[in-house]
């Protein structure tokens, strides 16, 4: 009934191109932000933050930027992890080295220099495609892993080879080390999601996310037409590994504190993101968001009903817990193989005719 | 069409139901972050088990601790930080006493976090080694001993069976390729430099079962002895391919992660002769375990499969159950009040004395060294003994009793490793009032530490003349 | 000759080994790729539970038996009967025929005509539910094969090549299971390629991997190819979950081998049987001498993982297509 377009006239192209055309989606739109920024705060508790919200908010950054390499791009990536591990390592070096830079310079430098690494990865995909291309990035994946693992100085010669996050503070308020409170780091993560997010989706629908899908949808097709491929899928790699180094940072320094490459930053953490793109919605930005809350959330619920109200012993419900995961992932895939966003699409086709559907 | 929008009800239903049910903080609690599941399984199972059975003992025995009943939450971590994490923040609520991630990654994480909370972690064995400086690390405990005393203790054996000279012989270091493997590394660059052996690194990655090519290594080089910082998967490998190489088994010895009966009955009777470093008894020939039999086991009350009794890991689990349970008597006499909170608990394992009296009267004789914590030194006196496993007999046999480590060379890296964490991470070391290090210092350090304490003294003299 | 160049020899020849046991897991991927352009992310885990099923039946498990404890209070484990070795294989077997047949009709069934990442993501939850299932079923402790397969370093081979290099050379080392496997490895290759020549089905196989359209039109079931490939990539996972699980006891981690299949299929391409054991030998050899030559000695060692893996991806930047994949012919 309220949900419908019927009757919200445009009147310039501006309006027309806006990203919620509808005037519901954009209300909604607006509510789900003051929730976010003005009602969670103050309710948040520590199990909550560090359960639910940190690896949602943080699984969400590293989601838009597979999304925009795999989903917007066509190129799959098994390199995540790697690329993640390369935001933290980065993060802990300039938080190091510079005691005096701010925090959320030493998250985004630590972007930027994922996004370098990520293109210099990124390279072979000009020649390399599908499959091949993904097998490859586990090359980057298990490198980085190991060089971080293997090079003092990138622990800063510590005996375990752990990185720890030192304190750091925006405003006076602690953002990393042991003595956070939830809302602040909480609103430190979720700032940097809502601009990253709105940015990446006014990436997506200009020029370039153009240019990207050109090359998803057809290489040649799009080479013929003018995209240049180099630039495409260079920007691509460049700017999807600056959201996942962003990601990684804040996992180590915001999230976990600290960090042992190899166990933190595996290859499983590759295959995570990529689940929550799939089954989020490839070339979606919310699909991104609701893959990662699905598996986030998916797994601490299970738990909590099979352990907390079940009474099951822990590794019974942890193997219930696998066996329940994978078998959704393939019901999900098999009803709505365009994710979660797919379905959302269609709710919202839906909602437009209702309740005269005919 | 039905079925996708059922699908989207149920998962709106799903994301809207209650998350954790938090019961009543009547009972003191002790949270089991353990494993039994993922790749390290194997080893998490018996230790879980052995934690648990030894509190449901204390439960159905004595009727707690102090009159209160002990509450066990199992949390499964799966050897995983992140699920480490979220156990942590999922049962701290509950009124956690005490944490034993048996995970040094886990550790690491909840370091800062239990300074934070004032929740005490203990880490026994395993974690952050400079830990042992309780100066710096208030409220984290690695007695009774930890990664440094072991690789101490493994040249220790080898300076003993070869009459205290081991100059010009070369040691082999295979390790788990993360942060708990590369623990012993810098303790054995020092101890080779006043040992005058040589070492040679031998990195392996997880999960480990390929390890062709460092073996091949060794055969090639031949170095006299070989030990080992491995887990799960990783230590039956080694000691397979150790086997495959015909290597000597008695110069073979692995640190206490790595010498359980899941590392060598997978080879069989070549495993004969291995060794491996242990700061416990093991078997099950105790007389705690007439008692568990009687109160726990027979009643159908073993933890998981109830198959794990006497195992190395069930009795260090166990160990790590006692430790805590005697903390907590200790806190509450402290205290004086049964229900004690972390806070106390804390005091309590600070405070902690184990006694070869209080073993006995505990059902553990011989268990276990004598050994007391305190305010400087939370690692306790780092003894070990050397265990042998007899293919035969199916069993490990104590080849050692409990001797020192080189705390000349532990203490100070000890010293050197917490001073840069408190450094970077911006702590004020406490002022501990005992001699908790001492033990470990140089005369010209007690002196110079004498001398300051001194100054601060006649300083506190003229203020409280000025006033 | 020096000692020094003789143990590069064996390092090459342990290397050679080693790509055998790699080619056995990327085997299984190849079928299912051929047939029908899966990438079969659960191969791995095909092979752990494959192991975990032997072990099982051999031993007389109650399969769930921690289960059914727990929900009915009983204490049971075990039959208490111990299957031959030989009948214990053929029962496996079976259940991974059963296994093929039940992925069929569940999975791959609904996701007829979806993007090859569709079902590369589907094969992956596939992963995910046989892990737990499969520790449900079997329990998670480490198990050991026992179907009679030597081990241990071969004296023979030790004493008679000791001549080869003076004093310092103590005869080449090779595993007696790596050279089983080697055996068995050949003796599988064969017969699958005997199989594929010369019999109906093999035939069919080979009709459906070149043209599906052009298979379905002549009459060739596909759905009937997919369960037979299934099954046969259920064998090979048996074949190679009994080999590593010789090697280190059947324990979770066992599904990890997946990992050190995927640069043998980069390098021999998706869709090459000969590339399989071609690209896994290439790898075993250069991961094994490269840690040998550079990473041991220079770079610190524990190279073998990344190093396989940039093997492969430099060959790629030549042959996109893997050494043996069929030519990528792009149009618009």
């Amino acid at each position: 009934m309220i949900y419908r377009e019927v009757g919200d006239f445009k009147t310039t192209y501006r309006a027309d191109g806006q990203t919620f055309p509808i005037w519901f989606d954009r209300i909604r739109y607006y509510v789900v932000l003051l929730i976010a920024f003005c009602v969670v705060p103050f309710i948040i508790n520590d199990y909550w933050l560090n359960a639910v919200l940190l690896p949602f908010l943080i699984y969400a950054i590293a989601a838009i930027g597979l999304n925009i390499l795999t989903g917007y791009c066509g190129q799959v990536s098994l390199g995540t992890g790697g690329f993640m591990a390369v935001g933290a390592y980065s993060c802990y070096k300039l938080m190091t080295g510079f005691p005096d830079l701010n925090i959320m310079f030493c998250v985004l430098l630590s972007g930027v220099i994922t996004a370098l690494v990520g293109m210099l990865f990124g390279l072979p995909s000009l020649r390399i495609k599908g499959f091949y291309l993904a097998v490859a990035t586990l090359a980057a994946q298990f490198f980085l892993v190991w060089l971080f693992n293997k090079v003092a100085w990138f622990y800063n010669y510590s005996a375990s080879g752990q990185i720890t996050a030192p304190e750091r503070t925006i405003f006076g308020y602690r953002i990393t080390g042991a003595e956070t409170s939830a809302p602040v780091t909480y609103l430190f993560c979720l700032v940097l999601v809502v601009i990253l997010a709105i940015v990446a989706r006014n990436l997506t629908r200009g020029h370039l996310g153009r240019s990207w899908m050109a090359i998803r949808d057809m290489d040649i097709a799009a080479e013929i037409i003018g995209v240049n491929p180099l630039k495409a899928k260079l920007t691509a790699f460049g700017i999807s590994s600056f959201y996942i180094g962003v990601a990684g940072a804040l996992l180590f320094a915001v999230y976990l504190g600290a960090v042992e490459v190899g166990e933190v930053f595996g290859i499983q953490k590759s295959f995570l993101v990529l689940f929550m793109i799939i089954i989020g919605g490839l070339g979606s930005i919310f699909g991104s968001f609701a893959g990662a809350a699905f598996m986030v959330l998916l797994p601490v619920l299970l738990k909590n009903v099979l352990v907390g109200t079940l009474g099951w012993p822990t590794d019974i419900a942890t193997h219930l817990e696998f066996a329940i995961v994978g078998a959704l992932i393939i019901v999900f895939l098999i009803l709505e193989p365009h994710g979660l966003a797919q379905l959302w699409r269609i709710i919202k086709e839906k909602l437009r005719l209702w309740p005269f559907p005919h | 069409m039905k079925l996708k929008t059922l699908t989207a009800m149920t998962l709106v239903a799903a994301m809207a139901a209650p998350f954790a049910a938090t019961p009543a903080l009547a009972d003191l609690v002790f949270p089991s972050l353990s494993y039994r599941t993922g790749p390290y399984a194997a080893n998490g199972i018996p230790f879980a088990d052995g934690y648990e059975d030894y509190f449901k003992l204390i439960n159905a025995r004595d009727g707690g601790i102090g009159g209160e009943r002990i509450k066990v939450i199992e949390c499964e971590t799966g050897y995983n930080t992140e699920k480490g994490v979220e156990c942590y923040e999922s049962t701290k609520g509950q009124g956690a006493l005490v944490y034993q991630p048996l995970s040094t990654g886990i550790t690491y994480q909840l370091i800062p976090k239990s300074a934070a909370d004032g929740i005490p972690l203990h880490t026994m064995g395993y974690g952050r080694t400079s830990a042992a400086n309780g100066a710096v690390f208030n409220t984290v405990f690695n007695y009774p001993a930890n990664y440094w005393n072991g690789a101490s203790a493994v040249v220790n054996h080898l300076l003993d069976v070869n009459d205290g000279d081991i100059k010009g012989k070369t040691l082999a270091l295979v390790y788990h390729n993360s942060a708990y493997g590369k623990e012993p590394i810098r303790t054995l660059e020092e101890l080779s430099k006043k040992h005058g052996f040589k070492l040679t690194l031998l990195p392996v990655d997880h999960p480990g079962q390929e390890q062709k090519s460092q073996w091949l290594q060794i055969r090639r080089e031949k170095p006299d002895f070989v030990t080992m910082w491995g887990w799960g998967v990783m230590n039956a490998t080694a000691i397979q391919e150790a086997a495959n190489i015909r290597y000597p088994m008695e110069n073979f010895i692995g640190v206490w992660w790595s010498g359980s009966e899941n590392d060598v009955r997978p080879v069989g009777d070549k495993a004969d002769g291995y060794k491996a470093i242990n700061f416990h008894g093991v078997g099950d020939d105790y007389p705690v375990y007439d008692d568990l039999e009687k109160y726990v086991y027979s009643k159908g009350d073993a933890t998981g499969a109830g198959d794990q009794k006497g195992t190395v890991l069930y009795n260090r689990g166990m160990y790590a159950a006692m430790l805590a349970v005697e903390a907590a008597k200790n806190a509450q006499k402290i205290h004086d009040t049964a229900k004690i909170t972390p806070a106390m608990m804390r005091d309590g394992m600070e405070a902690l004395e184990i006694t070869e009296g209080k073993m006995a009267d505990l059902g553990l004789p011989n268990f276990g060294p004598s050994f007391s914590v305190s305010c400087a030194n939370h690692g306790g006196p780092g003894l070990a003994s050397v265990n042998q496993w007899d293919a035969k007999a199916g069993e490990w046999k104590e080849i050692s009793s409990y001797s020192e480590s080189d705390m000349d060379v532990i203490g100070a890296l000890i010293n050197a490793d917490s001073t840069a964490f408190a450094k970077e991470s911006g702590i004020t070391p406490r002022e501990c009032a005992d001699d908790g290090v001492m033990a470990s210092m140089s005369k010209d350090d007690i002196m110079s530490e004498i001398e300051a304490i001194k100054a601060r003294l006649g300083e506190l003299l003229k203020a409280a003349e000025a006033l | 000759m020096p000692a020094e160049f003789w143990y590069g020899v064996e390092v090459l020849l342990n290397g050679l080994m080693a790509g055998v046991m790699y080619s056995l897991v990327a085997l299984g991927f190849v079928l299912i790729f051929k047939a029908s352009g899966i990438f079969n992310y659960a191969q791995g885990v095909m092979a752990l539970f494959a192991a975990q099923t032997l072990v099982g039946i051999q031993t007389g498990q109650i399969p769930f038996a921690h289960i059914i404890n727990v929900v009915l209070g009983t204490d049971v484990h075990h039959f208490g009967w111990h299957v031959p070795a030989l009948l214990g294989l053929v029962l496996a077997l079976v259940v991974m025929i059963v296994f093929a047949i039940l992925v069929e009709k569940l999975v791959l069934k609904h996701l007829v005509n979806q993007e090859p990442i569709i079902l590369f993501m589907a094969t992956i939850g596939l992963a995910y539910f046989m892990e737990g299932f499969g520790e449900l079923m079997w329990g998670a402790d480490v198990k050991r094969i026992e179907i009679g397969l030597p081990q241990g370093g071969n004296a023979w081979v030790e004493e008679n090549t000791a001549f080869l290099g003076g004093e310092d050379f103590y005869g080449f080392y090779l595993d007696t299971l790596d050279i089983v496997a080697t055996l068995i490895a050949v003796a599988l290759v064969t017969s699958l390629v005997l199989f594929s020549q010369y019999t109906k089905t093999g035939r069919a196989l080979r009709a459906v991997a070149d043209d599906h359209q052009a298979a379905l039109s002549v009459g060739i079931s596909l759905r009937t190819i997919w369960v037979i490939v299934w099954s046969i990539a259920g064998f090979v996972a048996l074949v190679a979950g009994v080999m590593w699980g010789a090697k280190s006891g059947v324990q979770f981690s066992l599904s990890l081998i997946a990992l050190k299949a995927l640069p043998v299929l980069m390098l021999g391409g998706f869709t090459s049987i000969p590339g399989a054991i071609i690209g896994g030998l290439i790898i075993g050899v250069g991961e094994k001498m490269f840690e040998f030559l550079i990473g041991a000695p220079f770079l610190g060692g524990a190279t073998e993982n990344w190093f396989a893996y940039m093997l492969a991806l430099i060959f790629l930047i030549f042959r996109p297509q893997g050494l043996f994949g069929e030519k990528i012919i792009e149009r618009v």
